[in-house]
């Protein structure tokens, strides 16, 4: 029970905290220069990186963000639920056009040799190509949708650089389905449609939920980069903004609440993951 | 007219042989098992009749007709257990009584599916998935499920080849049982001649591969029904069982492979202390042996 405690619950408040020690130690802080009167002259900030906000300075700039979460003051002035609520939305678009397009290319490279030499070369070159490359094509695809172009080239770059993990897992899996499972179908004279219904994708699922979870990953990535190119309110937009205003305080709060937002997505696809391994 | 028949089936996996020429004819009601070695080609065998894979030349005919591919008409019980694990025992029974029967109503079918769960006395564990299973209730699914399609024959591949040895008692006995109750044509593939001879009509041997075919088919004229503590007494038990094993084993014909392997020696010899002293040298000095000595090393 110690050792569970220890693990669990004492070594990550430890690391929180030397992190946040770190941090607070090389930011910078205001420091004010007097005259011989004692008047302030001017005011500068010190310390090893002057201009990174210290923890106390990033909390008091955040605690009306973060305390009325949903509050709505101007189009990118609003809690920071509320634009984390814009790009889950987003995300889950363009992470569902995602899963749509890339599951089944995954079953038809794992099922098919040839489909497999033909594309494979293809997916692989395209596969590392950054969101930030393909986000310009994205909106001149959709240049003539006026007002939505913003919208549908985000949609765009999300779903093409978050289906590569759920494609491929997808073939893996399919060609990792035991020959008995298949024979079983064979022996049964099952149809094609029953036998990709009844045995290759039950079959299949473990590995397809493995591929959605680090697609999810990508697209959670994605929206930031996507909603800074195009100025959408959300949780990336909000950031690229206070950047543009000086209020570094607000990069700060966005980074944490994307990293908690990813890390709270990737444990829930892990569970459902499990569920769906453990057959 | 036999309901099985092979003749001068061979098979090769990319130019390398496993089964040369295979003639055999099973008879409708017979229980023949096949006995040999493990990676002879009994699968192999097997996955032919089933249809599964196409012989490189001769043929295999059932009721006389041309095997061109696997169906129900021939149940199939896979050595490894092929269960699919996300359907219950109900369902892995149902998906194969369904397929294989549209044209029955829900209700019969139904009826199929619960009399074989109950046939192989897993009633109580028809909602379970084949994790939560035993290795012997798995392979007593997969009995049920192969006999719920009704085939004309029964194909059973190694089917208690995992089991422990107390499970493996009791699931021949269930098989005899069940063949007593349906009549079915069966093909035991094993790899124990015991379990041939205690169930089957017919025992025939495969021979050691690679290359391999079937030896000549001793018949088992035991009464049945058959007792196991009595038939290891029974003098024909124990003449079959010496006859087959012996069969089997001369079957390998193939010398042992052996590696040579040279030893060298330290190129010295010990001093020998008793002999005496010698300035010249002589007997006490430590010799050069220059001796390299070979060791067969026989690899079973
Ligand atoms: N699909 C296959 N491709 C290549 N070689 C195979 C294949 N199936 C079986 N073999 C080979 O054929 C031989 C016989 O295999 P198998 O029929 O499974 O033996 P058994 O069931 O008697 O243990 C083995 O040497 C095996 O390596
Ligand atoms: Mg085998």
């Amino acid at each position: 029970m110690r050792s569970f405690k220890l693990d669990w619950l004492i070594l990550p408040l430890l690391g929180i905290l030397l992190v946040l020690g770190g941090w607070q130690a090389v930011s910078g802080r205001k420091a004010a220069r007097k005259d011989a009167e004692g008047k302030v002259v001017s005011e500068e900030r010190v310390g090893l990186i002057p201009a990174l906000p210290s923890v106390v300075e990033t909390w008091q700039a955040s605690r009306i963000y973060i305390l009325e979460p949903f509050a709505k003051r101007g189009e990118m002035d609003q809690g920071i639920a509320r634009f984390t609520w814009y790009s889950l939305l987003l995300v889950a678009k363009g992470y569902g056009l995602a899963l749509l397009i890339g599951t089944p290319i995954g079953f038809l490279l794992g099922l098919s040799k040839v489909f497999t030499k033909t594309f494979d070369p293809i997916i692989q070159i395209l596969r590392p190509v950054s969101p930030l490359a393909w986000l310009p094509l994205g909106l001149v695809l959709f240049l003539d949708a006026g007002k939505e172009a913003g919208t549908l080239g985000a949609l765009f770059t999300i779903a093409i650089c978050s289906m590569w993990p759920t494609v491929l897992n997808t073939a893996v899996g399919v060609r990792a389905i035991p020959q008995d499972y298949l024979n079983v179908a064979r022996v049964l004279k099952l149809s094609r449609t029953k036998t990709l219904f009844k045995v290759l994708i039950p079959a299949t699922l473990p590995y397809m939920f493995t591929g959605f979870r680090l697609s999810l990953g990508i697209a959670w990535l994605v929206i930031v980069a996507a909603e800074m190119l195009t100025g959408r309110p959300g949780v990336g937009g909000f950031l690229w903004q206070e950047y543009n205003a000086l209020v570094y305080e607000h990069i700060i709060l966005s980074i944490i609440t994307i990293g908690l937002v990813g890390f709270i997505l990737d444990r829930l696809m892990s569970l459902i993951e499990a569920r769906f391994k453990s057959i | 007219m036999s309901l099985l028949e092979l003749s001068k089936v061979s098979k090769a996996f990319n130019g390398s042989p496993v089964l040369c020429d295979v003639d055999l004819c099973i008879a409708r009601g017979e229980f023949v098992a096949i006995v040999g070695f493990s990676g002879a080609g009994k699968t192999t065998l097997i996955s032919l009749i089933a249809g599964l894979l196409r012989p490189d030349s001769g043929e295999v005919r059932l009721e006389g007709r041309p095997v061109t591919g696997p169906g129900p008409d021939r149940g199939i019980v896979f050595q490894n257990y092929s269960l699919l694990p996300w359907l219950t025992v109900y369902e892995n029974i149902a998906l194969a009584v369904d397929q294989v029967n549209p044209a029955w109503d829900a209700t019969r079918r139904r009826e199929q599916v619960e009399r074989h769960i109950a046939m192989v006395n897993l009633t109580p564990a028809r909602d379970k998935k084949p994790s939560e299973l035993s290795g012997g209730m798995r392979q007593r699914v997969s009995v049920a499920r192969a006999l719920a399609m009704d085939p004309q024959i029964l194909l059973l591949d190694e089917p208690l080849g995992a089991l422990d040895a107390l499970t493996r008692a009791t699931l021949q006995d269930e098989i005899s049982r069940i063949r007593e109750e349906t009549h079915k044509t069966v093909v035991l593939i094993t790899n124990d001649p015991d379990e041939g001879i205690y169930l089957a009509d017919r025992i025939i041997p495969l021979t050691a591969g690679p290359g391999a075919t079937l030896g000549p088919s001793f018949t088992i004229d035991i009464p049945r029904p058959r007792n196991r503590k009595e038939i290891n007494h029974d003098p024909h038990f124990k003449q079959l069982r010496r006859d087959v094993t012996e069969f089997l084993l001369a079957s390998r014909h193939r010398p042992h492979a052996t590696v040579t392997r040279k030893l060298v020696l330290p190129d010295i010899e010990p001093e020998d202390l008793n002999l005496p002293r010698s300035p010249q040298g002589g007997r006490r000095l430590p010799r050069r042996s220059h001796e390299i000595r070979e060791e067969k090393v026989e690899i079973e």
